[in-house]
């Protein structure tokens, strides 16, 4: 039951993106098409889910004065493999997320979710903690692409909607990005108010 | 001289680090509530950067390039970046208390800042030369800078605006961003 809580409370109650307003560089830049999203969100939780593990199981050995250092490290080591596995087995994602799949290093999410969890609790429940994190992040990225590609392109998952002529294309330029992030944090506080 | 040129106006205005690329949201968010705040943090950045340009640049070119071990930059990039934000903060702290009681609090949040390991990652993507990388990297920090303070001194004035209570702080700020965002979109034709 606990563990089922590690799980589910990263998607909604503590959603990183739209909750606790983490990772936000990677949610403007890549979510112009829901494919994006999807590879983005998939890449970060394997690293997550890597990184989470790993300072689990070594919290007792880790110093603490130089705790830090060592978790940016392990992270830095799971996202050179994210990089060399998706340049090799994914090349266009690979080249539509650039430069973000290095920078998944200086995600705040994963290095908060060392500090805050991983270093704090064994291997079982950091995995559910991670696979909560990464689905919930993944469910934003995929909730903002999905308004982006939509508006902004007139397709969904590369499926045109309606003629690209009516298609918005602000909304997959950098202006987009921001107000639709804007717009989303403000219709679900609205949500909070109305349900206190 | 024309391509140094081109660099600046690219960087400052047209790839505005913040609202075109999307590098460093956070401090964009965190750090524009007070124009002075946001000088500071400007400041900051704009060392920690350009210093992190160069330094990467040479490990790159001397260290990483020669051995053939490209496939270590993200480890050895984002360890060069901490131990720099580390030393820059002993030095400031012992030679110039003031500036150090300035930007104590934004040093440490440095390191995790996605502009600066991105604009040393850009760098060396864009096969720049030594002065190439200094000019890109101070250009694109001024250009951050610009975007930091631009912001504060907006947010300064929403203050004392009557927002609906769901928009006020972060979204609004978005929201801000993104009109901001589409005025840079217009320097996209200088070039």
């Amino acid at each position: 039951m606990s563990l089922l809580n590690e799980f589910t409370k990263g998607i909604i109650k503590e959603n990183p993106l739209f909750r606790l307003v983490l990772g936000t560089c990677p949610a403007l830049a890549i979510t112009t098409s829901v494919d994006n999203g999807l590879g983005m969100g998939a890449a970060f939780t394997a690293v997550l889910l890597g990184s989470n593990i790993v300072i689990s199981a070594m919290r007792k050995i880790i110093p603490d004065s130089i705790r830090i250092p060592v978790y940016i490290v392990i992270i830095a080591a799971f996202v050179t493999m994210i990089d060399l596995l998706m340049h090799a087995f994914s090349p266009d994602l690979y080249k539509a997320l650039g430069i973000f799949i290095p920078l998944i290093v200086v995600n705040c999410i994963i290095i908060g979710r060392a500090e805050a969890f991983a270093n704090r609790n064994s291997v079982v429940p950091s995995i559910f903690d991670a696979l909560g994190m990464g689905v919930g992040f993944t469910l934003a990225l995929v909730l903002m692409c999905t308004f982006r590609e939509v508006l902004g392109a007139g397709t969904f998952l590369g499926v045109r909607l309606f003629p690209e002529t009516k298609a918005a294309i602000m909304m997959i330029l950098p202006p987009g990005g921001f107000v639709t992030f804007g717009c989303i944090l403000g219709f679900l506080n609205k949500l909070q108010a109305k349900n206190a | 001289m024309q391509e140094y040129f081109i660099i600046i106006i690219g960087a400052v205005l047209i790839n505005n680090i913040v609202l075109a690329q999307f590098l460093g949201i956070c401090p964009f968010l965190g750090v524009s509530k007070k124009l002075s705040a946001a000088i500071g943090m400007g400041a900051a950045v704009t060392f920690v950067l350009v210093l992190a340009g160069l330094f990467t640049w040479l490990v790159q070119t001397f260290v990483l390039n020669p051995f053939n071990i490209g496939y270590l930059q993200t480890i050895a990039f984002i360890l060069i970046i901490g131990a720099l934000v580390q030393f820059v903060e002993m030095v400031i702290k012992k030679y110039s208390p003031g500036l150090y009681k300035a930007l104590g609090i934004y040093l440490p949040l440095i390191t995790t800042n996605c502009a600066v390991l991105g604009v040393a990652i850009l760098n060396i993507q864009k096969d720049f030369d030594l002065g190439k990388t200094i000019v890109h990297s101070v250009s694109h920090a001024l250009g951050f800078t610009l975007a930091l303070i631009l912001m504060a001194g907006i947010r300064e004035r929403l203050e004392s605006e009557d927002i609906p209570k769901c928009m006020q702080g972060v979204p609004i700020a978005l929201v801000v961003a993104s009109l901001m965002s589409t005025a840079f979109l217009g320097f996209s034709g200088l070039i």
